[in-house]
């Protein structure tokens, strides 16, 4: 072994260890890769909120690109992401279904009195029994689901500025 | 007298309550299985607790899911496919061996292995060493 390797080898070790903390700092435990990408949406047949006597199901969005968006009154992070919500529904024509997540009508339906109603319609999930199905653990989540009815995208915790320009979109645009 | 029956009936009446607070399981052998299978199993929301310790609402219901499971028969290898299948291997504190997790599985015999070269290697080049060092003190 020449002489400078010892000094030399130790330091490159080091770097290594280095090049991984820094990575590690940059990537969110909380994020956990879902295993429903690129496999069909479960189904399932919910309520719609206000509209009690009609349902909902993936089935009916065969042949669009839409979006799931999985929400609830009591969560905060989803007070985040609303205005964003509201500008794609304004602005894109992708249908954004909102699944209102262990929640009662009245307190989600007042939240989207007051802060404005970004879903073409909303599929009620009291008990969580399809948020299991799609592996929903933390709210919010959306989906991004093709017109094969295959899931290709899903956003776990609040939708940002930068994920819609950068990852959505340019999806959405693709698959269109 | 009185005043005794009183004090004796304030004791008895907390004992009549305690019967109410029901096991949310009623069956002890589903929920001995439910105990065994939810001890392997990550929560997602707190996710450095089990599924048997954690009090989050998710925990909960993927617990009565289980349970459910259970009592429908499924075997716990089927109910933690289930479970793999909504929310990845990442639920499994035993991950599978898999190409994605061999260096998690090797990774430590591997660096053992590199000790005991590294370590072989050292003594041979200090063996090599010692004569040398040995004929230089004679000299002096």
């Amino acid at each position: 072994m020449r002489p400078y390797l010892k000094y030399l080898l130790p330091l490159a070790i080091f770097m290594v260890l280095v090049g991984f903390f820094v990575v590690g700092l940059k990537l969110d435990p909380r994020v956990v890769p879902s295993p429903l990408i690129n496999k069909p949406a479960p189904a399932f047949q919910l309520p719609q909120m206000g509209e009690a006597s009609k349902s909902f199901s993936p089935e009916d969005m065969r042949g669009k690109v839409w979006l799931l968006n999985v929400w609830a009154s009591w969560c905060t992070a989803c007070r985040d992401e609303h205005p964003l919500l509201m500008d794609i529904s304004r602005q894109a024509d992708i249908p954004l279904v909102g699944m209102d997540y262990k929640d009662t009508d009245a307190e989600a339906s007042a939240v989207l009195q007051q802060a404005g109603n970004p879903y073409r319609m909303v599929a009620v999930d009291r008990d969580g029994r399809v948020g299991i199905d799609y592996g929903v653990y933390g709210v919010p989540e959306t989906y991004v689901i093709d017109k094969q009815g295959i899931i290709r995208y899903k956003q776990i915790g609040p939708i940002t500025e930068e994920v819609l320009n950068e990852k959505i979109m340019p999806l959405l645009k693709g698959l269109q | 007298m009185r005043l005794r029956i009183l004090f004796v009936l304030l004791l008895i009446l907390p004992l009549l309550a305690m019967g109410e607070a029901k096991p949310l399981g009623d069956d002890p052998a589903v929920e001995a299985r439910l105990k065994a299978l939810s001890q392997e199993l990550r929560c997602l929301v707190c996710q450095n607790q089990t599924l048997a310790d954690s009090a989050a609402p998710l925990a909960e219901d993927l617990r009565q899911e289980i349970r459910e499971k259970i009592a429908e028969g499924m075997s716990d290898k089927e109910i933690t496919d289930y479970l793999v299948a909504r929310y990845g291997n990442f639920v499994r504190y035993r991950p599978p061996v898999e190409s994605q997790t061999l260096l998690l599985w090797v990774g430590p015999s591997l660096l053992l292995i590199a000790g005991f070269i590294g370590l072989w290697l050292t003594l041979r080049r200090r063996n090599s060493l010692l004569p040398d060092d040995i004929e230089k003190g004679e000299d002096a």
